[in-house]
């Protein structure tokens, strides 16, 4: 590499570096969406590095379902420690008791899409005019065509068809009062992107991502981990298994992969021979072909 | 595994092309020849295809992601795709041909290191060849190659090639553009995309794949005028940095090496590099598009929007600005009309001086009488901004040279603007 030629990730972290400094420069009271996650977990360790030796100058929030792995929370709260970060926790269960939302019935109940309702409360009760996500677009197709700064109307709405054009690394983000807007700092990183960085950045991450025995059932095709609160049928049965996750959601609809990879090296051969996308796992965007555009216009992340 | 993706650079490329000349199915092609399409999108693609009573498999389906994209068959946004070989990682701007979408284009453009353009080898060049042709060179993208795509449909003859070619090296010698390359293909067929064709011996060049991995592209920053704006302040409140006081940005052009004598814009004041760092890691050396954190010597009073600039090399300090600009708003530009201004770290008002000429996108001709500019319209003004601005000409620096220009009453993003 010639010596003044970036390479792909140093490019995209100074990229991510500039959108979340522009962030802060451009609204009063943001804040970093955190499920624990690896994308997350990676626009986290930018904002460090994009802040340093300051602290970094706005909150993490975790959308928390209830349903989390246990691994998850511990891997969360030592974070929080090590790093001084800030967090807030808004709450699903809180919302269905407040009786804002209705819990989902049935053996694929999940309560991914109650987070809307979550995180657009959790929004206007702290008055965050920026939410930041981890969102990619290689993720999913109606991702393709988010913005970095994605404006949202007063209901936390997002219209497709009439999107502000962002050119260059101009970003605008002005608002209306009672309007707020969503900003996705990595945008243009994909899965191996990130698999990569957290290997050169030697990033820590929730041992979920690493091969482990599980209990876990097959449910169309998709593995699916045991845990106290996901309800199965007789016919299916419990057996211990290899896995480890390629994303972490909700435990009641991100599946699991059978996987022997259970260090970064063996995670990235895995992800690079793999013909399915990350996606391809969760139950929640196989409902529809439009599944996702129709949960981010209502809101969603 | 291998190091090979410490290795790795990023080429950001845009495609266009009139409707129908294969736009959508080339990216598939790309994406599907390099392994870069998994079987859960394949398969929701394949499913879709016969939903839609197709015989084959659309790869156009892979990039119209929009569900009245998919129900009118055309792509009207912008959308970025992602794959990577061993040698490069590619961001595709996939964007509409319609010239009700040259904004669109325009945008996907703002930020590509090159162009596709993909030609009918039927229908030779079309307006829309020169229109895209246009923008592509209006927003400085260094490298086009011409795709004369549907090779497959006229026999593969090399006098077609040959003659779509000639008329293009004819017409592009009017473009600033200065690497312009030549290939036929068939997107369809996957003929020299990724695998080259057996059915075109005559063709001696690299396939596409094999040009956008080699393209040499690491010059195309500008590395000589050292331009640093400042995006924010950093002061931590911690007992051991009690002093720190670093400035956060990006390097928009050049390279800064510590100790460097440097002059602060607008006050005029001069100090030296003390530092460059990112996160906890000092560094002798930074260079555009580096994000950094930089310190100076001495105590200077240092803001969002001031420039760090060296003492020999300046940029122009403005409040007369000349540019071409894209209009992008519903409501037309306005004479006399006052926006918004974004430029670097900067955000000003503006008033608009003059509409100097409106550009026929597709005869290039300059139109001095009608005025009027409508969204999607490409004309050149002159402004003037309440506060000076520290810029470049758009054809030495894309960063210091662009502006996006702001409606006030509603927030949007109503125009671009290229720095004459
Ligand atoms: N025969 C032939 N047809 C092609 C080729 N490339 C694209 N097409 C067809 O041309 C039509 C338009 O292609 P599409 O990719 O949607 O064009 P876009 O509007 O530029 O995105 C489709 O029916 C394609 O199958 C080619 O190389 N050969
Ligand atoms: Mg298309």
């Amino acid at each position: 590499m010639n010596r003044y030629h970036l390479t792909h990730l140093k490019e995209l972290e100074a990229e991510s570096i500039f959108i979340i400094r522009e962030v802060v420069a451009q609204f009063e009271n943001p804040v970093l969406l955190f499920s624990g996650g690896k994308d997350s977990i990676v626009c986290h360790h930018l904002a460090r590095k994009a802040f340093y030796p300051a602290n970094v100058p706005f909150p993490l929030m975790h959308i928390d379902t209830g349903h989390n792995f246990e691994e998850l929370y511990k891997f969360r709260d030592e974070l929080v420690k090590e790093t001084n970060a800030r967090l807030i926790i808004a709450s699903v269960q809180k919302s269905i008791d407040d009786g804002k939302v209705k819990e989902e019935k049935g053996i694929n109940s999940s309560r991914n899409k109650l987070q809307t309702t979550t995180l657009l409360d959790a929004i206007e009760h702290h008055q965050f005019d920026c939410a930041m996500g981890g969102a990619r677009r290689d993720e999913e197709k109606a991702r393709a065509k988010e913005r970095f700064f994605s404006h949202r109307d007063d209901f936390g709405q997002w219209d497709p068809k009439n999107q502000r054009p962002e050119l260059w690394n101009l970003f605008n983000g002005k608002k209306s009062f009672g309007e707020h807007f969503r900003a996705f700092p990595i945008s243009n990183w994909t899965e191996m992107d990130i698999w990569q960085y957290i290997l050169q950045e030697k990033i820590k991450i929730p041992s979920l991502y690493f091969s482990h025995q599980r209990d876990c059932f097959i449910r169309n095709g998709v593995v699916m981990a045991k845990t106290s609160f996901t309800l199965t049928k007789p016919e299916e049965e419990i057996t211990k298994m290899q896995v480890r996750f390629r994303t972490i959601g909700d435990a009641t609809c991100t599946g699991a992969t059978i996987s022997n990879a259970d260090n970064l090296e063996k995670i990235i051969d895995e992800v690079s021979s793999s013909r399915i996308t990350e996606r391809g796992g969760r139950a929640d965007d196989k409902r529809s072909e439009a599944a996702m555009e129709d949960r981010k216009k209502e809101g969603y992340f | 595994m291998s190091d090979q993706y410490l290795n790795m650079d990023l080429l950001r490329f845009t495609t266009a092309g009139s409707v129908d000349d294969g736009k959508s199915t080339l990216i598939g092609r790309l994406l599907y020849d390099s392994k870069s399409i998994f079987e859960d999108q394949m398969e929701a693609i394949e499913i879709a295809s016969s939903n839609k009573g197709e015989e084959k498999v659309n790869l156009a389906l892979l990039t119209d992601g929009l569900r009245a994209e998919r129900e009118q068959g055309i792509t009207i946004d912008v959308a970025y795709r992602y794959f990577a070989t061993p040698k490069r990682k590619f961001i595709i701007a996939d964007t509409p041909g319609h010239v009700q979408y040259t904004r669109n284009m325009v945008t996907g453009a703002s930020t590509a290191n090159l162009a596709i353009i993909l030609v009918d080898a039927r229908k030779g060049i079309v307006e829309q060849t020169k229109r895209h042709s246009f923008i592509a060179s209006l927003l400085g993208i260094p490298h086009i190659i011409y795709c004369i795509n549907k090779m497959d449909l006229v026999n593969h003859e090399e006098e077609v090639f040959e003659k779509t070619k000639k008329e293009l090296v004819d017409f592009s010698s009017k473009l600033t553009t200065k690497d312009i390359r030549f290939l036929p293909i068939s997107a369809l067929n996957g003929d020299n995309v990724v695998n080259r064709s057996k059915n075109m011996n005559w063709y001696e060049g690299s396939t596409l794949l094999h040009t956008l991995e080699n393209i040499h592209i690491a010059s195309d920053q500008n590395l000589i005028d050292c331009r640093f704006p400042v995006q924010h302040v950093i002061r931590p409140q911690k007992e051991e940095f009690h002093d720190f006081r670093g400035y956060a940005g990006r390097i928009a052009g050049g390279v800064f090496k510590k100790n460097d004598e440097v002059v602060l814009l607008p006050s005029g004041f001069q100090s030296r590099i003390k530092s460059i760092q990112i996160f906890d890691n000092e560094l002798e050396e930074a260079f555009a598009p580096m994000s950094v954190t930089m310190t100076l010597e001495d105590d200077l009073d240092v803001s969002r929007g001031d420039m760090i600039v060296r003492v020999k090399n300046q940029p122009e300090i403005l409040q007369d600005i000349e540019m071409m600009v894209c209009w992008m708003g519903e409501k037309p530009l306005l004479s006399r009309g006052k926006y918004t201004i974004k430029h670097t770290t900067n955000e000003v008002r503006c008033i608009v001086k003059e509409i100097l000429y409106k550009v026929d996108i597709n005869s290039l001709h300059r139109d001095t009488e009608d005025k009027s500019i409508n969204c999607n319209d490409i004309a050149r003004i002159a402004v003037r901004v309440t506060k000076p601005l520290f810029v470049d000409k758009y054809n030495i620096n894309r960063t210091t040279g662009s502006l996006i220009i702001i409606d006030e009453s509603t927030n949007n993003t109503v125009g671009s603007g290229m720095i004459i």
